[in-house]
């Protein structure tokens, strides 16, 4: 046997579990009212995965909240932000709660951040939404939407850091032709519970792109979930997280198709270290009958760099019409691999190195997309410091 | 002048099943400015004793030695035989996606020499290397081997051999995925960093096309683990006529 074929065995030692789920993405119930959901047990396809008693009672009623996240603002001069009340009518508009957190955050909030982006106005600046947690052994729901305007241009960070138990629901509503980057941060203290339903909407020939950071933090669930107002919209939903040992980290995506010429790309790339480090990703996407036309592709990748760790991930694609220009997913797991390593090794580079360099390429792909240069400076620095915190 | 020298090596193949023994004493001295030829049929074990020199984890040394100017190689973590001077050409080069060939080849520089190259001089050695070898600029930014044919992975190592200047340097069946201009691209490369280099090249081969355009000193005959039959460059005519049945059927015995 040569080293070769073990190195393509290796890689594809852990090929992803692909599931049809029971019933389809379609029929997934959804309300603004907690008690219209029934407390999740965790059999459930949505719950499956992530480990109940960590949820600190979020999901059952049992969590009220005991104090508040904080707000530092830092916004581009064009960009205009509110706090409303629950009654404003602009809440609520880019989606409804699919799971029973989510909705319990709805249900509990008790003011939303607006954040908005005027018609026809670039922001000159990015703009930085730094939500501080309620603090070690505290609970909070929150609730933020930004909305960028017919043709507005913005970039906006949402940065989650600090402690305690958060459930938030984020909204995103893109009007004609708006043009968006969002990068949602979670950067939690080791403590922090996060559960968070994001909810992207966009107009007709809209552009969105979602990215979504996960570092820190013993808990954190984030569902993203993208539907289409009008045709021509074009969602790019990237990803990147990095699971030590004992974190769990969640991400549930929903593209959901329901009109022609729409586009969406989903990445996301996962690395994981340590014991009982365990990352999930469940990707769903759905292509309804009405939605000719539609071009779509996902993929994940995740690294296992040690021992202990697990990462699952699910990729589903529904369609209901043969009118598509394209549709595909691919997962992939593996294992860091040795042949590398050896590689790199034998041409002088210490082991610590090597294996820097090759997590450092694994995460390239998606940095590169990453255009605000403060936040891909500072994944670049998480990653180092992750690297650090193993030892290599 | 340096010397590898190798005694009476034994190495295991380590598999899932348990290990199986590959080397079965290989006694072999290379000198600097010397080359030579380690030749031998499919499965004798000639990629085992590249791989058992270089520390591939999948092979285990059960006893022997590999000394370099009587140093314990076997002692040496991978990246350290490589710093030592010793160089291995593989067969079957580890694509690194997202790590591009002009990071990875100046990361190896300055891990070799023990310093970074001045930025100047090296991005000329790189130039006239890759020249050197007809490697077209645009591959200094790909990632490293990702996508590349067979005949671009080969041109890349000896690539990485004329940067790294090895005091000895294996070249592990460099000439298989080569087609007739490719070998000769690769092979004058080799040539040139002989001639400016005192140098060691073990080359690896299972054909003696490899040696028509590189001249061996000395030509092994590797069968059943070890070298059964050590020759000049009239021994590879020898093989060439009348083929390996000769020796696998002695070491099988």
């Amino acid at each position: 046997m040569t080293v070769a074929d073990n190195t393509a065995a290796a890689n594809v030692a852990e090929a992803a579990e692909v599931t049809i789920p029971a019933a389809s993405r379609a029929e997934r119930f959804a309300s603004y009212d907690v008690e219209a959901f029934e407390v999740p047990g965790g059999r459930e396809e949505n719950w499956r995965f992530t480990p109940m008693k960590r949820l600190r009672g979020l999901h059952d009623g049992s969590a009220p909240a005991t104090g508040e996240a904080e707000l530092e603002l830092e916004t581009a001069p064009e960009v205009r932000v509110e706090t409303v009340g629950r009654d404003d009518q602009r809440l609520g508009q880019a989606g409804v709660p699919s799971d029973r957190i989510s909705a319990q955050a709805y249900s509990s909030f008790e003011k939303a951040t607006l954040v908005t982006v005027p018609a026809e106005t670039k922001a000159s600046a990015r703009t930085l939404v730094r939500l501080h947690g309620p603090g070690e052994g505290k609970t909070a729901y929150g609730h933020v939407q930004l909305r960028a305007e017919q043709f507005g241009e913005a970039t906006v960070v949402l940065d989650h850091v600090g402690s305690g138990t958060y459930a938030d629901n984020i909204e995103f509503v893109l009007g004609d032709g708006a043009q968006l980057t969002v990068v949602s941060v979670q950067d939690w203290a080791d403590d922090a519970v996060h559960v968070s339903e994001q909810h992207l909407k966009l107009g007709k020939d809209s552009r969105l792109k979602h990215i979504v950071v996960t570092l820190g933090g013993d808990l954190v669930r984030v569902s993203p979930t993208a539907t289409f107002a009008g045709p021509g919209g074009d969602v790019e939903m990237l990803g990147l997280h990095f699971a030590d040992s004992g974190q769990h980290q969640e991400h549930r995506l929903f593209v959901d198709h329901a009109v022609p010429h729409c586009k969406s790309n989903v990445l996301y790339k996962g690395a994981l270290q340590g014991d009982g480090a365990h990352s999930v990703w469940i990707g769903d996407v759905l292509i309804r009958a009405a939605a000719e036309a539609t071009e779509t592709f996902e993929l994940n990748r995740n690294l296992v760099l040690t021992e202990g760790a697990r990462a699952d991930s699910v990729p589903n694609l529904e369609i209901e019409t043969g009118e598509i220009s394209g549709a595909g997913h691919a997962s992939a797991t593996g294992r860091f691999d040795d042949e590398q390593l050896f590689y790199l090794q034998a041409r002088g580079l210490p082991e610590e190195e090597a294996r820097r360099l090759v997590v450092r390429g694994f995460f390239h792909e998606i940095l590169m997309k990453i255009e605000v240069p403060e936040v891909r400076e500072r994944l670049e620095a998480a990653i180092e410091a992750e690297l650090e915190a193993i030892g290599v | 002048m340096a010397t590898l020298e190798i005694k009476d090596l034994h190495a295991d193949v380590v598999t899932d099943e348990g290990n199986k023994p590959i080397l079965n004493g290989v006694n072999l001295t290379i000198r600097s400015g010397e080359t030579h030829a380690i030749m031998g049929p499919n499965g004798s074990g000639k990629s085992t004793l590249s791989y058992a020199i270089a520390g591939h984890p999948k092979y285990e040394v059960t006893s022997g030695e590999v000394l370099l100017d009587g140093e314990n190689v076997l002692e040496m973590s991978v990246d350290e035989r490589a710093r030592a001077g010793l160089f291995l050409a593989m067969q079957y080069p580890v694509e690194v996606p997202g790590v591009s060939m002009s990071n990875f080849l100046r990361s190896a520089a300055t891990a070799v020499r023990g310093e970074a190259p001045k930025l100047r001089h090296w991005v000329k050695e790189v130039k006239d290397e890759m020249g050197q070898l007809e490697i077209s600029p645009e591959f200094a930014e790909r990632s490293v081997n990702e996508g590349f044919s067979g005949g671009e992975k080969k041109r890349h190592e000896i690539l990485q051999m004329a940067l790294l200047k090895p005091k000895f340097a294996i070249l592990d069946e460099t000439d298989s995925g080569l087609d007739v201009d490719a070998l000769r691209t690769v092979s004058s490369a080799v040539n040139e960093y002989k001639s400016n280099n005192e140098v060691g090249v073990m080359l690896i081969t299972h054909y003696s096309r490899l040696l028509k355009h590189i001249e061996p000193d000395f030509v092994h005959v590797f069968a059943g683990g070890k070298v059964v039959q050590s020759g000049g460059k009239e021994l590879a005519d020898e093989l060439e006529a009348d083929g390996y049945v000769k020796f696998t059927t002695e070491a099988a015995v």
